[in-house]
This record gives C-alpha cells, structure tokens and sequence, in this order.
C-alpha cells in the first residue's frame, strides 16, 4: 500500500502484526487515549493494519504481534517477521499460550473445522494452535486476555529506554490482598484461580465477588495441584476444575497439564461427577 | 482513466479495518465484472470449541471473538442462554446492561469514526496524519473514546472484555457513588459528539445511494440495543428465533466468513444506517436535532454518510447513558439464580456494527451441545460487495490509486469486524 514520504527519521520504527486473535490487545495500544499522540511522536508507526494504511518495508526496531499460530501460511509469516525485526514482543494470552483457539489442540483431528464449515476442504487450517515461541525466539512475553494498558506501556517505554520491563510475576492473590478484597476462596467457598495466576489485571473479578478465571496465565512457581485438591475439597466437580484450568491458557503447560491431570481423574470416576455438580 | 478498457483492481491487506482482509476488483469493457471481498482471517471455530463447555461460560468466551465488541457477545449470548433456561431478567438488570452497552458503542464508534473512518474523508493515511492536520479533532475523538471505555470499567469492571457480565446478570451491582462519578464525563462526551455530528457532516461525500434491505431490531419506546424484535425495512417482524431460522448461511471458497442471506436469496444491511431508518424516531431530541442540522432526513441511503449516523448515535448513547444514570439504584440482587435444565434459546442485540444473534443447545446437565454465532459483518458482506460494484462502476474516471482508496472507503463504510466474521482487508491495483 501507500508508502509514506521518505523524509529522514531517526525514530526506532514499530510494527504490530496479527495471527489468530480478537484484535483486544492491539485495541489496547489504541485504548492509551492519553498516550497514543505521544507515543506516535517516539516512535515511526511503520506498519499497523489496524490502524494505519501506512505501510512501510522492514527491517523494523520492534515489532508487536499479536494472535496465535493456526496455519501454514502464519508459520511462515511469523519467520519472516522475526527475521525483519530487531526485537520481537508478543501481546496476550494468544500469542503466548494459543488463546482460547488452542482448546482445538485437545479435540478430535477435523472435528473443529466440520463442526463450523460446510466445505472443509475450502479451509486451510492447522489442527493446532500454537504460541508465537514455539516458532521463533521471541524478546519479551506479555500475558493476559486481553493485557493489560498500564504493562503494555510499561514495554513499549522499557523497550525504547533499552531497559528490561518491570512487569510482575506474582500471584493475583498478592494484588487482591493489596486492595483490600476479602479472599472469596477463602470466605465464600467461591472456586478461585487468584494462587496460580499470574497478576496484571488488578485483581478485578474477586473485586466483584467472581473467582478468578486464570486470564493471565500462570503465576512464577504455581502450585496448581495443591490448588486443585482445594477446589476438589470445597465441591468443584473435577470435570469443572478441569475446565477452568483450560480456558484463556490451555496451550499453557502448567494450567494444561493440572487440566488433564484433572480431566483424568473424572474420567476414572465415570464421569458421574459430571452431572449436577 | 477511459471507460472501456479492462482494469483489475485488488488490494490484498485491508487497513483500518478490524480483522485481515483482501479486496479484489475486475473491470471488462468497462463494466464491473466482479467483486470479491475475500475474509483470510483464521478461523477459531467457536462455534466448535463451545460444545461441551458450561452454558454460563458462553458470555465469557464468545467475548474472546472479538475485543472491539466484547459487550456484544458477552449480551447475545446471555440472552440466547436466558432464552434457553427459560429466565427473566429483572428491568433494573436490564437497564444497567444497556448502560454498560452504551460504553461499548460510545468506545466502538468514536475509534471507526475518529481512528478507521475520517481519515479516509481528510486524505490523511491514518490518525497521526489527522493528528497534523487538525489535533484538536483527534483529542476530541479520543476523549470520547475514552469516556466509554470508562463507562465500560465502571459497570463491567474492564473495557476489552469485561469481568462482570454473566448469565441472570451482574456479579455485582456498581455503586451509586461510583456511577455518579461518570455524569460530568458522560455530560462532555455529549457536548463532543454534538460537535462530532457537526465535524463530519462537513466531509464530502460522494454522491452515490443505495435500496437497501435495512434490518434490525425494534423495541417500543427505545432506540434499540440490547433486546427487541427483528424488523426489516420491508415489513418483518420477528421474534430472534424466527429469524435465526430465516437466516440461511453459505459457505463460499474465498471467505473463512460465512455468507448470510435471508431466506436463502436476500441480502441485506444491519448496522448504523438500518437502526437509523428504522428506530430515528425514537431518538431523543439531542440526538433527532443534530442529525437535522446535519442535513440527514429519516432514512440515510448514501453508504459513505454512515459516518454521520454513527455521530448521531453517539450523541444518543451518551444521552442514554446519562439517562439512565438519572436515578440509578444498584439492582438488587445484582442477578438471578440460574436453573439447570435443557432447552435451545436465541438471542439478539445490536452490536455497534449490527444485529449479533446467537443460538444454543443446551443438555440436561448445563452443556452446550450446539451452537450457532452470526456476526453483522457476515450478514452484511454481500451487501458490503454490492456497495463496492457500485462504487466501482460509479469511478472509473478515478485513477487507480483514487479508485482502490475510494474502495477501501466503501468498505469502511459498513465498519466491518472481520475477526467477528472470522480478520481486515488489503487491496491492490494492477490494469491489463
């Protein structure tokens, strides 16, 4: 498309690409309403499909992808994209674990695509989905579903101070505790992913009486089996427990494995405690 | 440029549009031979990963289709189920979903008309080019923008897929303090898309119109969002589930979207331009008198002119917010109890870009066995492709570089959520 006017700037040159993906995270860099016109004016918008019909030829300082991989022609682009960009971070629960797209990775081979389309054969789709560091190296990893505004800032000025972010790796629980949230596990028996979940978000669903839903993907060193015999103790079903663990983060190995793990154990039991629980 | 000759047009990454797309035009003899707006976004298979999944999970994942519109997947889907159980929702649950839909259009809308759409109008590439060229605008677009993202975190306790939706309801009611806090923001908004509504109503358009087969969803008393009939321009009026099963959709090579048609052989237009035609009475009388000092009559059949419907229904969204702001008392309680039982429900809303309907299957034990998710931009892509024939033929005196802009325009029209419908499009011009 239309190139901009070769004027000199020194400006390091950003890209954002998207895979398989809602668009929420690069939402996000348009939701810095108070940020974006100066953010604009750090950095050289070089490529940005969302945005932007600017589209200027790479190599590029750092580039934003978005999405998880689900088709051939993706593993490919992603190659080539790394191959072009000097730093490479990837944005969301998509690009870092698969996102909700990689509860296909646990079906029935063609299960998904006839259950959706007609015409299979039109589709060209991989039976998996995969994150983006599966497939090259990747520089810096934001987590959440969507991410975060405030971590997302705190990138982009890290990555252009050429600092390393500080973004935390800690629990939700820690973040819950900070703003006064009386723990709902605890008190109200309400099923919590908060122990295993890495923070970001603010703690906000036990802020409004929810458990947390593991949108961020796992927590350093969580401990997700003590968790799940927690739940297990207060009345989850394991068919349920299991399914909270692989929602937003299924790709994830932590939250993927304590899902089969728990999958497992309801299948032993017959499935009973499937119904009515 | 002479009429006669043979000219391919295509552009194989759309830009400012949600989702990827590509756009390709053929021309022989000077007639437009064909048009095709080819969807390569990959496809997620909801409709295929919600099979076994809780039915109260529903408004939580299909939120994950699409972070422009979250609130409405997060609302048809809770209707659909609510439909399926059988349940009620209380008239203050369901004031304060409106209001939290109100965020969604307000946000929606001043990113399309603001980031997506103007820029188009101004010749700029993209909203730093805006930026240049008049900043105060832009500021304004943003402000508004982010006055509904606050409207958003303030009910649904985050913007881009909210936290506090769920079947029955809310997880909780927001305080009275905490909403009145939205009233001096909500009150500017207002007053910023009043001046909206005059900014854009001073762009050219091209002079083109269109017959359209309007569609959306009618509700006494109200300009309708969240719940109502479906109404069509030509006399329907149906019940949600009615519809769904007038809807037929196809499958065609070039699309990961499906293509909808009513009946099987209709195409047609939902969105800003078939709520105005359809519900403009019904306006408040803020939004009624911008949209007549705009120069809009009651029907709006120039596709380029959706910008300026879109303005009007921001000024109606703030007015409606603040509406129901006036007076506001938590719901209590925030939700009702959700019974377990089988039973298949549909359930339609009106999404910033168009009726998003959804339908389940629900088994005995609280699982979805089947369902069915049909975006606005995949009722409206034929109608979209039709928009881009006209469009063509209408500007053949156009060079191609003026041609394919005018295309993406014509595309850009109808806001297409191609991530919903599956992902953007991209075009390109090469003549034989």
């Amino acid at each position: 498309m239309t190139a901009a006017s070769p004027v000199a700037d020194d400006r390091p040159s950003l890209a954002v690409w998207k895979f398989a993906s809602c668009d929420g995270c690069q939402l996000t860099l348009l939701d810095c309403e108070d940020e974006l016109l100066a953010l604009a004016g750090a950095v050289r918008i070089a490529h940005f499909t969302e945005m932007s019909r600017v589209d200027i030829a790479g190599p590029y300082d750092v580039s934003i992808v978005e999405g998880s991989i689900t088709t051939d022609d993706d593993a490919e682009r992603i190659q080539e994209i790394r191959r072009i960009s000097h730093r490479l971070i990837t944005v969301g629960a998509c690009a870092a674990a698969g996102g909700i797209q990689a509860l296909r990775n646990f079906a029935e081979e063609g299960a998904f695509v006839g259950a959706v389309y007609a015409h299979p054969e039109y589709i060209s789709s991989l039976n998996t989905s995969t994150p983006i560091a599966a497939h090259v190296a990747v520089d810096v990893e934001l987590q959440g579903c969507p991410i975060d505004r405030k971590q997302l800032l705190e990138v982009i000025t890290a990555e252009l101070v050429g600092r390393k972010p500080v973004i935390p790796t800690h629990s939700v629980c820690q973040q819950c505790k900070g703003r006064g949230t009386v723990c709902i596990l605890v008190a109200h028996g309400t099923p919590c992913l908060g122990p295993v979940t890495r923070a970001g978000c603010g703690a906000l669903c036990p802020s409004v009486g929810r458990g947390c839903f593991g949108c961020f993907g796992p927590s350093e060193g969580a401990n997700t089996g003590a968790l799940a015999s927690r739940l297990l103790q207060i009345g989850m079903a394991p068919v349920d427990a299991s399914r909270l663990f692989s929602t937003f983060y299924s790709g994830n190995e932590t939250f993927g494995d304590q899902a089969r793990s728990l999958r497992s154990a309801d299948d032993k039991a017959g499935g009973a405690t499937a119904v009515n629980s | 440029m002479t009429q006669g000759e043979d000219r391919t047009l295509s552009v194989e990454a759309l830009a400012r549009v949600e989702g990827e797309g590509s756009l390709h035009v053929r021309v022989r003899d000077g007639l437009v031979e064909d048009v095709a707006l080819n969807i390569f976004e990959p496809p997620r298979f909801f409709e295929a990963l919600l099979r076994g999944r809780r039915a109260i999970e529903a408004p939580d994942i299909t939120a994950r289709i699409c972070g422009i519109c979250p609130v409405a997947y997060q609302m048809s889907s809770c209707a659909a189920i609510e439909d399926a159980l059988g349940m009620q929702v209380d008239e203050p649950v369901r004031a304060l979903r409106r209001l939290l839909y109100c965020g969604e259009w307000i946000q929606s809308h001043s990113l399309h008309v603001y980031l997506l759409h103007a820029p188009d109008f101004l010749g700029c590439q993209d909203a730093v080019g805006l930026a240049e060229l008049d900043r105060q605008a832009l500021e304004r677009g943003l402000n508004l923008k982010k006055v509904g993202n606050l409207l958003m975190e303030v009910v649904g306790g985050r913007a881009i897929h909210p936290v506090n939706v769920r079947v029955g309801g809310f997880y909780s009611a927001p305080s009275r303090e905490a909403l009145g806090g939205l009233v001096d923001p909500l009150r500017r908004a207002r007053d910023a898309a009043i001046e909206t509504v005059a900014w854009v109503s001073g762009f050219d358009f091209p002079d083109v119109s269109a017959d359209y087969r309007f569609i959306a969803l009618q509700s006494p008393g109200h300009y309708a969002i969240e719940t109502g009939l479906v109404a069509s321009s030509d006399g329907l009026s149906v019940t949600p589930a009615e519809f769904a099963d007038l809807v037929v959709e196809e499958h065609v090579e070039r699309s990961t979207a499906l293509h909808a048609r009513l009946n099987g052989e209709l195409e047609y237009l939902t969105g800003p331009l078939a709520r105005y035609a359809l519900n403009s009475h019904l306006l408040p009388e803020v939004a009624r008198q911008a949209a007549t000092d705009a120069g809009l009559g009651p029907v709006v059949s120039n596709p380029f002119q959706s910008i300026i419907v879109r303005a009007v229904e921001l000024v109606f969204a703030c007015d409606e917010a603040l509406r129901l702001l006036d007076g506001y008392e938590p719901p209590d309680p925030p939700g009702s109890d959700i019974p377990m039982k089988a039973g298949s429900g549909t359930g339609a809303t009106e999404a910033p870009r168009g009726l998003l309907f959804h339908h389940y299957d629900v088994g005995e034990d609280g699982n979805i066995t089947s369902a069915r998710i049909v975006p606005p931009t995949s009722q409206n892509q034929l109608t979209i492709e039709a928009d881009l024939r006209r469009t063509v033929q209408g500007g053949l005196d156009l060079s191609d570089e003026d041609l394919t802009w005018r295309c993406e325009q014509a595309v850009r029209n109808h806001d297409p959520c191609i991530s919903c419908a599956t992902h953007f499009l991209s075009v390109s011009v090469t003549r034989s």
